[in-house]
């Protein structure tokens, strides 16, 4: 199942390298990073597949929210179903 | 991003963090025609049984939904087949209990609301009509979040004034029974002219006894959505306008179509419509008031507010409509006063009157909508309300309700408090030139002519 997981917030060392690491964590695999910084505010979308996650998504996007949380960062992870839906025909 | 571009996904973050997109709710109709029974207490067991059986996941599945998509989904509620044709096979006047079991297996499956405490009785009154609208205020009263509807008229059936004069008295009854908390209970009773068998949304939602044994229906939300959408178009004509609300539209009822899919395919029960209406609350930033304003209103209320709504209601269907394979409901933009806080800051500043509320209910779903009047408006003023919006939705063919709170002891110009989604309702004026004459005739009003239309 893939899922798009965005980060933003105010920039700071290394926000890549810990949600990579959590992400990596619970086996989920990243297809695919963009990121850049948008009006002073870190913006990363990232494609995952989390298929093989170690714990079931609603759990993962906690997970993912509270380490937001901790960093003064809001992520978010959907599954990739909910903008194929509002943005493609 | 391989599929999407980077301000695609963040326009669907920021709808949902900043301008209040959610679905507003997930439904589940259930039939409950095969619970009649002879003996009420069977009946109400039945009933207790079928519902928490069939809507024992329901909750979970909408809260996985939520999760895994990120979408706020507001409320999970339940519809059933109107009361007063289960309850009419049993040997009872008092139809009380009935609600109560109907509370009881909401309070079971964790559901916000179950509707259907309801009668339909645009033509005629059986004796189960009659018992289940006389049960209405002390059910509506001794339960927590039942809900009751009244449909006492139809294009094709016209009104009848009878159950029009009987609905005025019952809500007033209704009201006195609440007195404690403002009237409260009139908050949970809705009076429909053409009601509809498939609405997700409360206070009027029941099974139709055309629907299957079980269906999903889903209502979606969204005006916040419009209006920031809105914002990026200032001052240009109304031909973009209408193309900016039809795509936002569009984009809505399809997160709304794929959660009532997911929902459907999860209980493996059979998906039956999205609603499109634009839902309001009482949240700033999630107004229909204020799209109406942003469109060059100085205030709802002002010249000009019907034709705003008008072209409002009708680009959200345009744009609807493709995104959803089954439309249905009540589709529209509601204009409910206590639930939208632009609507409230227009009734409490005077712009915004009765008189216009009706004159709006004329081009959009759904009627006069959470509405507080003073506790002495008499039960004949209230029919009189009641009979001029359903000869409106009568003559229009279209939905129209009224949910009307004769707040106790409060005057123009009190506020009477319901709180969460119920929002505020600045206690409006009402006529105070008598309508008895008229309500105390009875009988019915005759169906109208369907062509020669003008």
């Amino acid at each position: 199942m893939r899922a798009i997981v965005t980060v933003i917030g105010k920039d700071q060392v290394g926000i890549i390298a810990r949600v990579c690491a959590l992400l990596a964590e619970q086996g989920i695999n990243v297809l695919d990073i963009s990121q850049t910084i948008l009006q002073e505010y870190f913006t990363m979308i990232m494609l995952v597949d989390a298929s093989a996650s170690k714990v079931p998504f609603a759990q993962l996007v906690s997970l993912l929210e509270a380490e937001g949380r901790e960093q003064g960062l809001v992520i978010h992870a959907q599954r990739e179903d909910i903008f194929n839906a509002m943005h493609r025909i | 991003m391989a599929m999407f571009n980077s301000n695609e996904i963040l326009d669907t973050i920021h709808m949902i963090d900043q301008q209040h997109l959610d679905v507003r709710t997930i439904t589940m109709g259930i039939s409950l025609l095969d619970c009649a029974d002879p003996d009420p207490r069977a009946a109400c067991r039945k009933i207790y049984d079928k519902i928490t059986r069939s809507a024992k996941d329901l909750v979970r599945t909408g809260e996985d939904i939520e999760a895994e998509f990120g979408i706020p989904i507001v409320n999970k509620r339940i519809s059933v087949t109107p009361i007063a044709l289960v309850a009419g096979a049993s040997r009872t006047e008092d139809y009380v209990p009935f609600a109560v079991a109907l509370d009881k297996a909401r309070a079971e499956t964790g559901v916000n609301f179950v509707g259907g405490f309801s009668a339909l009785v645009q033509k005629g009154m059986t004796s189960a009509d009659r018992n289940l609208i006389r049960s209405l205020p002390e059910a509506l009263a001794a339960t927590e979040l039942v809900c009751g509807s009244v449909n006492v008229g139809s294009t094709k059936a016209g009104i009848n004034m009878d159950a029009v004069a009987l609905m005025g008295r019952t809500i007033k009854e209704l009201a006195a029974r609440t007195a404690d908390q403002d009237g409260f209970g009139c908050a949970k009773l809705v009076v429909f002219c053409n009601a509809v068998e498939d609405n997700p949304f409360m206070a009027g939602a029941f099974h139709g006894v055309s629907e299957g044994d079980r269906v999903i229906n889903v209502g979606v939300s969204g005006p916040g959505v419009v209006h920031h959408a809105l914002q990026s178009v200032k001052g240009q004509p109304f031909d973009v306008v209408a193309e900016t609300i039809k795509k936002t539209a569009f984009r809505i009822t399809r997160m709304g179509q794929l959660v009532a899919q997911e929902a459907s395919r999860r209980l493996d029960v059979p998906f039956g419509i999205v609603d499109l209406s634009l839902a309001p609350t009482p949240t700033v930033g999630d107004s229909v008031a204020r799209i109406l304003e942003e469109m060059g209103l100085e205030t709802c209320g002002t010249h000009g507010t019907t034709a705003a709504l008008a072209m409002l209601n009708d680009a959200v269907k345009k744009g609807g409509v493709m995104a959803s394979s089954h439309v249905g409901g009540l589709s529209g933009a509601f204009i409910p006063v206590s639930e939208d806080e632009g609507m409230i800051a227009a009734a409490s500043s005077g712009a915004l009157c009765l008189d216009k509320l009706e004159a709006m209910t004329c081009v959009c779903s759904v009627g006069l909508d959470m509405i507080a009047v003073p506790g002495d408006t008499t039960a004949e003023t209230l029919s009189a309300i009641i009979a001029d919006e359903a000869a409106v939705g009568m003559v229009n063919s279209k939905t129209t309700a009224v949910r009307l709170i004769p707040a106790p002891g409060k005057r123009v110009g009190d506020t009477v408090e319901f709180g969460g989604l119920l929002g505020s309702a600045p206690v409006m004026p009402v006529h105070p030139e008598s309508s008895a004459d008229f309500v105390h005739r009875g009988g019915r009003i005759p169906a109208p002519m369907q062509s020669l239309k003008n």
